[in-house]
This record gives C-alpha cells, sequence and structure tokens, in this order.
C-alpha cells in the first residue's frame, strides 16, 4: 500500500500543478481561445487540422505582439466527437475562463453543448459543424461557422432553378441512397417554402440497374422544366443520355456527386448543358495558397480536412476582437456581422444567423467538355 | 383519369429493350441448367467481359481509322469469340472437375467465378466507369419516333430477334443442337449412343455465352457507358427471368424475361419507380405459388 500512496500523492500534487499553471499565466493578460473536437479516435482526422490552424494563427499573431497587446493562448480539448465527452471538455473550457471557442468539429457535440456556452455567454465558431438547425433555429445568437449547413448546396440548385433557369414544374429525382435522398428532402422543403415552383414528379430510381428509359419516359410525361437529381455520375450519366437521346430539354441539375470529370468524359456530348452544385472553388485563392504553405513549412505534411474552414474562422476571430477591442460576446459577434474580411476561402461575413456569407456552393455548367462555375 | 396510348406505348418499347436484353442473358442461364442442371453465376460475367472486349477493340480499331461498320463488325466477331472462350475456360477450370460432386459445390465454384472475373476487370482494367462508343447511329427513318424510342431500342430488339431465330435453327436443325437436346434429355443415354458429351457441354456454354456477349454490347452502347460491375444485377435480374419462364426451357427464357422487363417499366411508369424491384420480384413469387416450375416450365416437353 505503500508505493500507491505516495504514487498518488504525487500525482495529485502534480494536478495541482498542473491545475495552477494556466491560471498563473492567466495573470498576464491574454486572450484565450478554446479549440474543441476529435483530436483522438476515429474522426481525429476532421478534428486536428483545426487545431494546427488555430496554432498557426495564434502563433502570428502573438510573434506581431498580439492583439492590442495582448498574446493569444489556445487551450485544447479532445471530444472524441462524442457529446457526452463534449460536454466535459465545455465545462473544462469555461472553468479555465476561455474568451471564445473555435469547435467543436462534429454537430452531435456541437448540438449538446451549445447552451452551455450560451449560458456563459462564450462565442463559438465551428469550422465543420453543418447540422442546419445550429444557426435557422436561431436559438444561439453566440454560434457560428464557416462551414455551409447541409442544407446550402440544396438551396444553391433550388435557387438556381427558381431564379435563373426561371423553371415552374419541377421532377425531384433520388438514387435512394442516403446521400441523394437527403439532398432531395432539403430541396423538397426549399421549394415547398417557396412556392414559385410546383412538384411535379418525385422518384427512386434503382442504383445499377440496366435501363432507365421507363423512369425517363415518365419525367416527359410530368412536362416538367427541370429534373434536379440526387445522387452519384453513373446512374446521372444514364439517365441524362437516355433523356437527350429521347430529344428530351428538360434541364438537368444535379449535386456534387456528378460534378466530377468521369461524369462527362462517359455522358459525352449528352452532358453538356448538365448543371451541378459544388463546394466554391477556392484552389487559386492566394490565401488558401499561403495557407497550405503555412501547414507544409510547420507541419511538414498537406493540411487534412476543415483546414481552411478552421484558418478561416481563427482569421475572423481575430479580427473581430482587433475590432471590437474587447472579448465581450455582443461587440465581437457584432464586428463578425459587420466586417468583411478576406479569408483562404474567400470575403468572408456572417448573416444574423451565424452562417458565413460567401462560403459555400456555387453552379456549375458542362460547357465544351468541363464544368464551369456560373456568376 | 382517362388511357394514355402514347405513353403505354412508350412504356412498352422501354420494356421490350429490357427485356431483351434480360432474354439474351437468360439463354445462358437456362440452356446451361438444363444440360448439366447447374446455376452459372458467372454467366453475368461474362456479359460484362463481352462488353469490355468490345470497348477495347472498338477502341483500338479506331486508332487504325478503320469504317464504322467494319469496325463494329470485327470488334463484335472479337466480343462473341473471346467471350465464348471465357464460357469455355470457365466450365474447364470450374465445373468440369466438379460435375459428379454433390449439386452444392459447382454452385459455390460459379460464385467464385463470378467474384473472380469481377475483381479480375477491375484490377487489369479499371474500376472507373467508362463512356462506351456510340457504334449505333441514329437512322433518319425513326427520328419521327424518336421521343418514344430510340435507334438503339430498334436495334437491340431487331438484333434479339435475328439471335433467336439463329439459335432456335441451331437447336432444331443442327447435328449440334440434336446432340444438345438429346443430352439434355438424358446424359448417360447421350452417351451410350455416341454423343461426345464433353464437347455438347463446352458448346453450350460457348453459345450461351456468346449470347451474353451481345447483350452486353448492345446494352452498354444503349447507355452510353461501361464498368466492371454491370454483370451482377444484370445476372441477378436474368436469372430471376430464367427462373420466371421456367429453368431449362428456351422459349420460357425469352418469355420470363419479356414479361420481367414489362413488369418493370409498366411498375415504374404507373406506381412509383422506387418499387420497381418489389413489383416485379412479387410478380415471381405470385407466377411461383401457381406455376412452381415457371411459366414454360413444364409444358414444354423439349427441354434444353
Amino acid at each position: 500500500m505503500k508505493f500507491p500512496l505516495r504514487n498518488s500523492a504525487f500525482f495529485m500534487a502534480a494536478c495541482c500543478l498542473f491545475a495552477f499553471a494556466p491560471a498563473a499565466a492567466s495573470a498576464g493578460d491574454t486572450i484565450k481561445i478554446g479549440v474543441a473536437g476529435a483530436h483522438s479516435g476515429q474522426l481525429a482526422s476532421y478534428g486536428l487540422p483545426t487545431l494546427k490552424a488555430v496554432q498557426i494563427i495564434a502563433e502570428q499573431v502573438n510573434a506581431k505582439g498580439g492583439i492590442h497587446g495582448k498574446k493569444i493562448e489556445v487551450l485544447s480539448e479532445d471530444d472524441l466527437c462524442k457529446p457526452e465527452i463534449a460536454v466535459n471538455s465545455a465545462k473544462k473550457l469555461i472553468s479555465d475562463g476561455v474568451d471564445a471557442v473555435i469547435g467543436h468539429t462534429c454537430s452531435g457535440p456541437t448540438s449538446a453543448v451549445m447552451p452551455l456556452y450560451k449560458e456563459k455567454s462564450i462565442l463559438v465558431i465551428s469550422p465543420s459543424a453543418t447540422t442546419p438547425g445550429l444557426t435557422k433555429d436561431k436559438e444561439y445568437p453566440n454560434f457560428f461557422r464557416t462551414v455551409a449547413p447541409d442544407d446550402a448546396q440544396a438551396q444553391v440548385d433550388v435557387d438556381f432553378i427558381l431564379d435563373t433557369l426561371g423553371a415552374k414544374k419541377i421532377a425531384l429525382l433520388d438514387d435512394k441512397g442516403d446521400y441523394g435522398k437527403s439532398f432531395i428532402h432539403f430541396a423538397k422543403e426549399q421549394f415547398e417554402k417557396d412556392g414559385r415552383a410546383k412538384i411535379v414528379l418525385e422518384e427512386g430510381i434503382t442504383q445499377g440497374a440496366v435501363d432507365y428509359s421507363a423512369i425517363v419516359q415518365k419525367i416527359k410525361r410530368s412536362q416538367a422544366d427541370v429534373v434536379l437529381y440526387g445522387g452519384y455520375h453513373p446512374e446521372a450519366s444514364k439517365i441524362v443520355t437516355t433523356m437527350r437521346k429521347k430529344r428530351m430539354k428538360t434541364y438537368f441539375v444535379s449535386d456534387d456527386g456528378i460534378r466530377v470529370q468521369t461524369f462527362i468524359d462517359v455522358a459525352k456530348k449528352y452532358a453538356e448543358g448538365v448543371y451541378a452544385s459544388s463546394s466554391k472553388d477556392t484552389t487559386s485563392n492566394p490565401l488558401a495558397i499561403k495557407a497550405i504553405e503555412e501547414h507544409k513549412k510547420k507541419f511538414g505534411s498537406e493540411p487534412g480536412e476543415f483546414y481552411l474552414n478552421a484558418y478561416t474562422a481563427m482569421i475572423v476571430l481575430v479580427n473581430a476582437i482587433d475590432k471590437a477591442d474587447s472579448t465581450e460576446l455582443s461587440a465581437v459577434a457584432k464586428a463578425l456581422r459587420s466586417e468583411v474580411v478576406a479569408t483562404p476561402m474567400g470575403n468572408v461575413s456572417f448573416d444574423e444567423v451565424g452562417d458565413a456569407t460567401g462560403i459555400g456552393y456555387a453552379v456549375s455548367k458542362v460547357v465544351d467538355g468541363k464544368f464551369v462555375e456560373q456568376k | 383519369m382517362h388511357f394514355d396510348s402514347q405513353y403505354f406505348i412508350e412504356l412498352f418499347a422501354s420494356g421490350l429493350t429490357k427485356g431483351s436484353i434480360y432474354a439474351l442473358i437468360a439463354l445462358g442461364y437456362t440452356m446451361v441448367y438444363g444440360i448439366v442442371g447447374l446455376i452459372n453465376f458467372a454467366h453475368g460475367e461474362i456479359y460484362m467481359i463481352g462488353a469490355f472486349v468490345f470497348f477495347l477493340a472498338s477502341s483500338l480499331l479506331t486508332v487504325l481509322g478503320l469504317p464504322m461498320w467494319a469496325m463494329i463488325c470485327i470488334a463484335t466477331a472479337a466480343s462473341i469469340f473471346w467471350a465464348g472462350g471465357y464460357g469455355y475456360t470457365v466450365e474447364k477450370i470450374a465445373y468440369k472437375p466438379l460435375r459428379n460432386a454433390p449439386r452444392l459445390s459447382p454452385l459455390i465454384s460459379a460464385i467464385g467465378m463470378s467474384v473472380f472475373l469481377q475483381n479480375y476487370v477491375m484490377l487489369g482494367q479499371t474500376e472507373k466507369y467508362l463512356g462506351f462508343p456510340e457504334v449505333i447511329p441514329e437512322f433518319d427513318f425513326l427520328e419521327p419516333f424518336a421521343s418514344t424510342f430510340s435507334s438503339s431500342d430498334f436495334v437491340i430488339w431487331v438484333t434479339t430477334v435475328i439471335v433467336m431465330l439463329i439459335l432456335t435453327w441451331i437447336i432444331k436443325f443442327t447435328r449440334t443442337g440434336k446432340a444438345m437436346r438429346a443430352t439434355a434429355q438424358d446424359r448417360t443415354m447421350a452417351e451410350l449412343v455416341g454423343i461426345n458429351v464433353n464437347q455438347i457441354i463446352s458448346a453450350t456454354f460457348i453459345i450461351g455465352s456468346a449470347l451474353a456477349a451481345v447483350g452486353g454490347i448492345l446494352i452498354s452502347s444503349h447507355t452510353g457507358s461501361i464498368h466492371y460491375y454491370i454483370g451482377f444485377i444484370a445476372g441477378i435480374k436474368a436469372f430471376t427471368a430464367a427462373v420466371l419462364g421456367g429453368i431449362g426451357s428456351i422459349p420460357g427464357a425469352v418469355l420470363g424475361g419479356l414479361v420481367l422487363g414489362m413488369a418493370e417499366s409498366f411498375a415504374t411508369g404507373y406506381f412509383s419507380s422506387a418499387y420497381e424491384d418489389v413489383f416485379a420480384f412479387s410478380l415471381l413469387v405470385l407466377i411461383l405459388i401457381f406455376r412452381p416450375a415457371g411459366l414454360l416450365g413444364r409444358a414444354e416437353t423439349e427441354k434444353v
């Protein structure tokens, strides 16, 4: 019993030391930014790049003397993308006195911890939580995100169909897969809310079927102006080919499941004029190139998932604290909404519910065998 | 709602196309079953390989700059030859050594062969979807009907009818055909009267594979794409068609293919494509309840 006892005593002492260490540091004037997300476990590849992005920018800001003379201190908490662990992570960060949080990584944990942060008026910017309700339910005035919500892609297609194509009759088609079905589900909600167009047909097709001419005849009979398809390119190319062979001029609009060169290579001339939404192309943005270079220099590898989203989140946060000259929630939130900041993901600002404007999806059209982003 | 005859004809045309393809593949299943009592699950893969060989041969011939019709003829011949070769080899490797084994053994080796061929094409060629050359031209005289059915639909129907006629001729009037019918009726007796049963079994596999290859070429050209996995679903559907029509019966396979294709097409057209398969397989169950041997399973005394 002697050794364990001595060990535990030592352990307790160590705990005390560590517990007091940040407290001691905070005695100096710092801005504490918490980074919470999956830093280990299966989903670490989604969460770790966020931590790295925050560290890179914190270093840069501190090297320049901080924000109004205050250095940034990064506190990281691993939540494994599990809601029950995330609650503990959030409580820990709150008791450590963070001024703002970049995170959490996954939607589930983020939804679970938002009430805690709201109670303490702590600002949260997630680079990767995409559940629409986090912003659209208007429950959390302290929540912002630098990633497009799940329904944004459908929204972009729906707006394009209604405003640009001016369609009145819509045929909704999905491949009965998770991805295609949820895309069409969101699109349907938005069409019904808008009310300008009528949904004349709703069908689910069988993936990998020999031939789709029966469903194409059905689309023709419904006299739809537009087919909105949720799914992937193998079925889409067969359907488009069959439609065009039957001399149908109906617009074909789809999601990023078909926005790959293979789609055009397979459907060839029949792919011309097809529309597909996808994340806005940021590869040519000089700030994105710079951000990726910084990652390679510091960590010696290509950045992972949501790196640019997190990089953007940190840039807008630093800018907002700088402009507000305060870490008080209402002042920072006001700055986030009013400022337009140049980031690796383009010029970013926030709308009143906390979704980033300028981040998200755009519609491309197949022109001469290539996808061309439509303005 | 009034009856829309134009729409009915359109769905009928689409069902006929699907049904023709199912029938072409189903014939291979039913002929092999008639003679050796085996379900050749690798048959769907032969259909896929036929389409792939055509794709490769036509790409090669395009480089050589041959005229379109010559290219189609040579590539089709190559595809039939190759697919026949695969059918022959599969039988020799996977089924012949197991001919007197319990029934389950060749079934498992058939599934093994199917998986092997899929992965063989995936690794040897590509796992990607490829665009299939449009070998069926758009006929001017069909332009008035273009919204109802395309030129490729038309070519599929005509080719299927021609292929069926040739097959009927082979089985009814050639020595091989007679020997095939004899082997199907009684293998031991056929052997006793001097028929080389091994040769006849090989011929059956080769003919079945050639039919599947033709089906593969037609459908790939119709939909304009090819992939190593296309044989699986087509194979399952064709097998269903063969059972529906009465496995072992040649007219049954054709009828089964057409019934299945029509059922799917009309289910999509008048109900919902979400229930296409549900409808098709419910029909299968219903038919098998009332006619356990399939539509033409027993009515036909001639079993090949």
